[in-house]
């Protein structure tokens, strides 16, 4: 069962230490099936996958409550499960069934889960950001302690409605943490070819406090998610992290020859900071682990994970009645 | 029932239903301390507080944004677009989310919230203050619209958009804001979205309009009177659309004339000219036709008459129709 975040803890316990590394590890193994799915035809759509991006989503949802909200993107797989989703039913949501998140309608770029606070992955880059400050208002109006994270790659930096809804929310001090997943790439561009100045001008001109992370380092994300979250929570008002971090596979899972846009040699270099390798030499060194003990939770994931993709397979697509369905109340 | 100009109506309509409905909060450009441009929003500020009408950037799209996660959260928010024009950012957030996470979600996720924006001509407003976007919104799945052409008409679809479960996109004849009054009843009042009203009776043709095509519609019928008895069909609702008594005019009068504001091409009056020919062909003794803007940018103040269908443009119509 994927870990529920249920209160915020200060400092990084083992215990939670390793609920991250599981964490990390179930979303890594639940994007090769993806993979492999989309490669043996099985999975129509689109994929984005998140994989050596993980330490981020989960560092961040680890400093949260299970109704704190999170809106996130088209590479969402990472922030959905970290969130609390459940495996069988991404899995069923991406391969169209019914039992999915959204019926089978939504597919791997729309997962919404309300349950857990989730309020949307989405296709448009930066087609969030409104989303997520406007559920932050309601928190601050209604004193209801929530705070909202919103997910987003520094392409949305591109992106008008980002900077309306940063305004409004230094303005009015609202609970809402921008987290930019700084992966250098606005799908096939490098970044320094479409942004000007300093990423870290935009939330400045705002009067936002802004942090600097190493996002393959998920310690080091949960520290600054931790102090950005207890500040929104408090009154403080908003926060924005920018972290550095990297997509090991393309812009998505149909983009396999890369060296137009980057380099082998880059890439190898981001494959040696592996944030699941990092947190595991860190447990290893610490103590908190060995390596079979890592490998035990590894195998058990294997096999959660297999079972659940099994289950999607044979499970039923909706009805095409849907179509017509739902569209109002 | 008091006699109030159309923008009192809604004034009127905005203090009811904030009264007795917490989670209603009004959101715009200028709408709290200076109380909106038009005064549609004036005193809810001070009755409601800062929380509940809320002045914000000039920031359309922004806006609509936060108001999506405001449903999320359970709130019914209700966006003021300044102008018709200035509504075209939000379409991004209204087409891309709105529209569209209610159908996903099955349901799951509904978004009762409301985008209100004065639209239309005739007030000698430079451009980009005066365009019938209506067709835009009509055509977003999962969306609402509602187009009132009377102050109790105003008040009551305002109140209706408020309580309903969907988004609905209700657009105000600026034009009339000031100009029409009206008798308005007190406290709660309602008109249902989805019907229609017949504004005139009539037996040998029908004029169908919306919003400030009504009047020019009733004029035309007036103007008409001693030739032939003509009857004027308020639709209110262009989504959902009263079918019925679309088709139940027709089937009387057996000639149909429809007016729009806004340029031709694609526009709501061609749906209804659609619709006509779908399910009215053998109720039908003339060819359905349309009056409406021209497809060009809405034109600057002194040659915007030129633009404006107009009661002679209206009457040539009709008498084509009962001539055919």
């Amino acid at each position: 069962m994927a870990t529920e975040p249920t209160t915020t803890p200060q400092t990084l316990t083992s215990e939670l230490a390793l609920q991250m590394y599981e964490q990390m590890r179930r979303i890594r193994s639940f994007e090769e099936r993806v993979n492999d799915l989309y490669r043996s035809a099985k999975m129509p759509g689109l994929a984005h996958l998140y994989i050596g991006e993980e330490a981020v989503a989960v560092g961040v949802c680890s400093a949260l409550h299970r109704d704190d909200y999170i809106t996130s993107t088209h590479r969402g797989h990472g922030h959905c499960l970290a969130k609390g989703a459940s495996i069988e039913r991404m899995f069923c949501e991406l391969l169209g069934k019914e039992a999915g998140y959204c019926h089978g309608k939504g597919g791997s770029m729309h997962i919404a889960d309300h349950e857990h606070g989730n309020l949307g992955a989405n296709a448009i880059v930066g087609g969030s950001t409104g989303i997520a400050t406007g559920a932050a208002f309601s928190a601050k109006s209604r004193r209801t302690g929530q705070v909202a994270v919103c997910f987003f790659g520094e392409g949305a930096l591109g992106q008008g409605v980002l900077y309306e809804v940063m305004n409004m929310a230094s303005l009015w001090q609202l609970p809402v943490i921008y987290v930019c997943e700084q992966n250098f790439y606005n799908e096939y561009t490098h970044y320094s070819e479409t942004t000007a100045g300093e990423v870290a001008a935009r939330p400045a001109a705002f009067g936002i406090p802004e942090e600097e992370v190493d996002g393959q380092d998920v310690r080091a994300v949960f520290d600054a998610a931790c102090r950005a979250v207890e500040r929104a929570r408090s009154g403080g008002g908003p926060a924005f992290l920018t972290c550095a971090t990297y997509r090991f596979h393309g812009h998505h899972v149909g983009d396999i020859d890369r060296g137009y846009y980057r380099s082998k040699d880059e890439e190898e270099q981001w494959r040696r900071r592996d944030p699941v390798e990092i947190l595991a030499a860190w447990l290893v060194d610490r103590g908190i682990a060995d390596r079979s003990k890592l490998e035990r939770v590894d195998e058990n994931l294997a096999a959660e994970i297999a079972a659940a993709a099994d289950a999607a397979l044979e499970a039923p697509y909706p009805d095409p009645r849907e179509v017509n369905e739902h569209v109002y109340a | 029932m008091a006699e109030l100009t159309l923008v009192e109506a809604i004034n009127d309509a905005f203090h009811t239903e904030l009264g007795r409905d917490e989670s209603v909060l009004v959101m715009g450009e200028d709408v709290g301390r200076a109380g909106g441009v038009f005064r549609a929003t004036a005193g809810l500020r001070d009755k409601f507080g800062a929380d509940r009408c809320v002045d914000t950037p000039l920031a359309e799209a922004g806006i609509l944004g936060a108001a999506v996660g405001l449903c999320m959260a359970g709130w019914r928010p209700v966006c003021e677009m300044q102008y018709d024009a200035f509504s075209y950012p939000c379409l991004d957030q209204l087409i891309t989310h709105v529209g569209r996470y209610r159908w996903r979600t099955r349901g799951g996720m509904g978004f009762p919230l409301v985008v209100r924006m004065p639209y239309g001509g005739g007030v000698r407003a430079p451009e980009l203050h005066d365009d019938s976007p209506e067709a835009y919104y009509a055509h977003t799945p999962g969306v609402k619209v509602a187009i009132p052409s009377t102050p109790a008409d105003a008040k009551g679809l305002l109140a209706a958009a408020i309580r309903d479960p969907d988004p609905v996109i209700v657009l105000e004849p600026k034009l009339h804001y000031r100009t029409m009054r009206g008798e308005v009843p007190a406290g709660e009042h309602v008109v249902p979205l989805g019907e229609a009203r017949l504004a005139r009776e009539g037996d040998d043709a029908t004029i169908v309009a919306y919003g400030s095509m009504v009047p020019v519609a009733e004029r035309a019928a007036e103007a008409l009177e001693g030739e032939a008895s003509i009857e004027v069909l308020d639709i209110r609702t262009l989504k959902p659309l009263d079918e019925g008594a679309l088709l139940a005019s027709a089937g009387k009068t057996g000639r149909v004339v429809i007016v729009q504001e806004a340029p031709r091409t694609a526009g709501y009056g061609a749906e209804l000219a659609a619709i006509l020919a779908e399910k009215a062909m053998l109720d039908l003794r003339a060819p359905v036709i349309r009056v409406t803007g021209y497809d060009v940018p809405y034109p600057y103040w002194q040659i915007e008459d030129a633009y404006m269908p107009s009661v002679e443009r209206v009457v040539a119509a009709v008498r084509k129709t009962l001539e055919f």
